[in-house]
C-alpha cells in the first residue's frame, strides 16, 4: 500500500502547492481577515476596510519573508552515488 | 474603464501568461520529440479540459453568489499575493527574471535525452505526456480563471471570449515562430496579473464575507490603481535595499512554477 500512500502523499502535496503556494501565512493572513470581516459585519460594523488592511500588512511581511530567504525551496541534496550504486551505511 | 473592460484585461492577461507556458512545452515537446505525438497531446487535454468545464461549469453556478465570492476572493487573494510577491522580488532584482528562452532549453534536453516508445497510435509517448501535461495544468488555470471570474461577475462569456483571445493569440505567435515566446513581456505581464487577481480579491472576498464597498462596482476602480501604486512602491522600496546591500539580491532561484 505504500504505492497508494505516496500517491495521496503526492495528490496532498500538489493541492497545498497550488493553493497556499510557498508562503502558509499569506492564506493564513487572508483566511483569518475575511473571518474577522464576516464577524465584524455579522455585528453591524462597517468592515470594507479591513481586507484592504489585511493587504497592506501581508504583502510586505511575506515579501521580507522572501528576500531574507526564509521561504528558499528545501533543497534535498543530490545523491552522491549513481542510483543502484551499493551504499554505505550511515556513519553511527 | 469600467467593470467590464477590468475583467476582460484580468482574464486576458492572466490566461495569457498560462498559455505563454503551456506553449512553450509544447514546442519543447514538438521539436525534441514529434509534433504529431505532440498535437496528439494537446488534442487529449482539450478533451479532458472540456470535460472538467461541462462537469463544474453548472456546478458553480449553482452555488450562492456570496459564498462562492467569499471562496473565490480568498483564493484570488492567496493566488494574487503570491504573483505580486514574485513580481516585485523579480523587479527590483531580488529574484531572477522568468526566462522562457531557459525554461525551453530546459524542457528541450530533458526531452531529447529520453527514449522513444510507441503506445497504441501515439508515435512517441513521452512527447504526447510533455504535451499532455503541460497543456492540461495550464489549461486548468485558465479554466478557474474563466469559471471564477465569470461566475462571480455574472459574464461568463466575456471572460470566455478574453480567455479564447488570449489563448489563440499566444497559440499562433508561439507557432508562427516556432520559437519560445521570450519576447512576450511575460514579467510585466505577471506583475499585472497579479494586481489585478488581487484587486478582484480584496473585492469579492470582503464582500462575499459581508462587507459593502463604498460606491459599489465602482470600488474597483479605486481599489486597481491603489494595489498597483502599492506595489510599485515595494518595488522602490525593495531596489534601495539592494543597492544598499541590506537585501540579499539573487537569493531566490527561477522559478518554473505558474504563480
Amino acid at each position: 500500500m505504500a504505492g497508494a500512500g505516496d500517491r495521496l502523499k503526492a495528490f496532498g502535496a500538489f493541492w497545498y502547492d497550488f493553493v497556499i503556494g510557498d508562503d502558509w501565512l499569506v492564506a493564513a493572513g487572508v483566511v483569518g481577515g475575511l473571518l474577522v470581516t464576516y464577524g465584524l459585519s455579522q455585528a453591524g460594523v462597517t468592515s470594507w476596510w479591513l481586507v484592504p488592511v489585511v493587504l497592506l500588512v501581508l504583502l510586505p511581511v511575506s515579501l521580507s519573508r522572501a528576500a531574507s530567504g526564509s521561504l528558499l525551496p528545501r533543497r534535498t541534496p543530490a545523491p552522491r552515488t549513481p542510483p543502484g550504486a551499493p551504499r554505505t551505511p550511515p556513519a553511527s | 474603464m469600467g467593470a467590464a473592460t477590468a475583467l476582460f484585461i484580468a482574464v486576458f492577461l492572466a490566461c495569457a501568461v498560462e498559455a505563454v507556458e503551456a506553449t512553450t512545452i509544447v514546442l519543447a515537446a514538438g521539436t525534441a520529440r514529434d509534433w504529431r505525438s505532440a498535437g496528439y497531446g494537446v488534442g487529449a487535454a482539450l478533451v479532458v479540459l472540456a470535460a472538467i468545464v461541462a462537469v463544474l461549469g453548472p456546478a458553480v453556478s449553482d452555488i450562492p453568489l456570496r459564498g462562492l465570492r467569499a471562496v473565490v476572493g480568498a483564493l484570488l487573494l492567496i493566488f494574487g499575493l503570491q504573483w505580486i510577491r514574485k513580481a516585485i522580488l523579480r523587479a527590483s532584482g531580488h529574484k531572477a527574471l522568468h526566462d522562457e528562452d531557459k525554461l525551453y532549453a530546459k524542457h528541450l534536453a530533458e526531452a531529447e535525452s529520453q527514449q522513444a516508445r510507441r503506445n497504441g497510435i501515439v508515435p512517441d509517448w513521452y512527447g504526447f505526456t510533455l504535451s499532455f501535461k503541460g497543456v492540461l495544468l495550464e489549461g486548468l488555470e485558465v479554466v478557474f480563471i474563466v469559471l471564477t471570474f465569470g461566475t462571480n461577475d455574472h459574464n461568463v462569456g466575456l471572460a470566455t471570449v478574453a480567455a479564447a483571445c488570449a489563448v489563440a493569440l499566444i497559440a499562433a505567435l508561439g507557432f508562427a515562430v516556432k520559437a519560445p515566446l521570450a519576447r512576450v513581456p511575460e514579467n510585466t505581464m505577471k506583475f499585472v496579473v497579479g494586481i489585478m487577481l488581487t484587486s478582484f480579491g480584496v473585492f469579492w472576498g470582503a464582500e462575499g464575507a459581508g462587507a459593502h464597498w463604498p460606491g459599489s462596482d465602482a470600488a474597483l476602480l479605486v481599489i486597481i490603481p491603489a494595489i498597483a501604486l502599492y506595489a510599485i512602491g515595494l518595488v522602490a522600496l525593495l531596489r534601495r535595499t539592494a543597492e544598499t546591500g541590506t537585501g540579499q539580491p539573487g537569493q531566490v532561484p527561477a522559478t518554473t512554477g505558474v504563480h
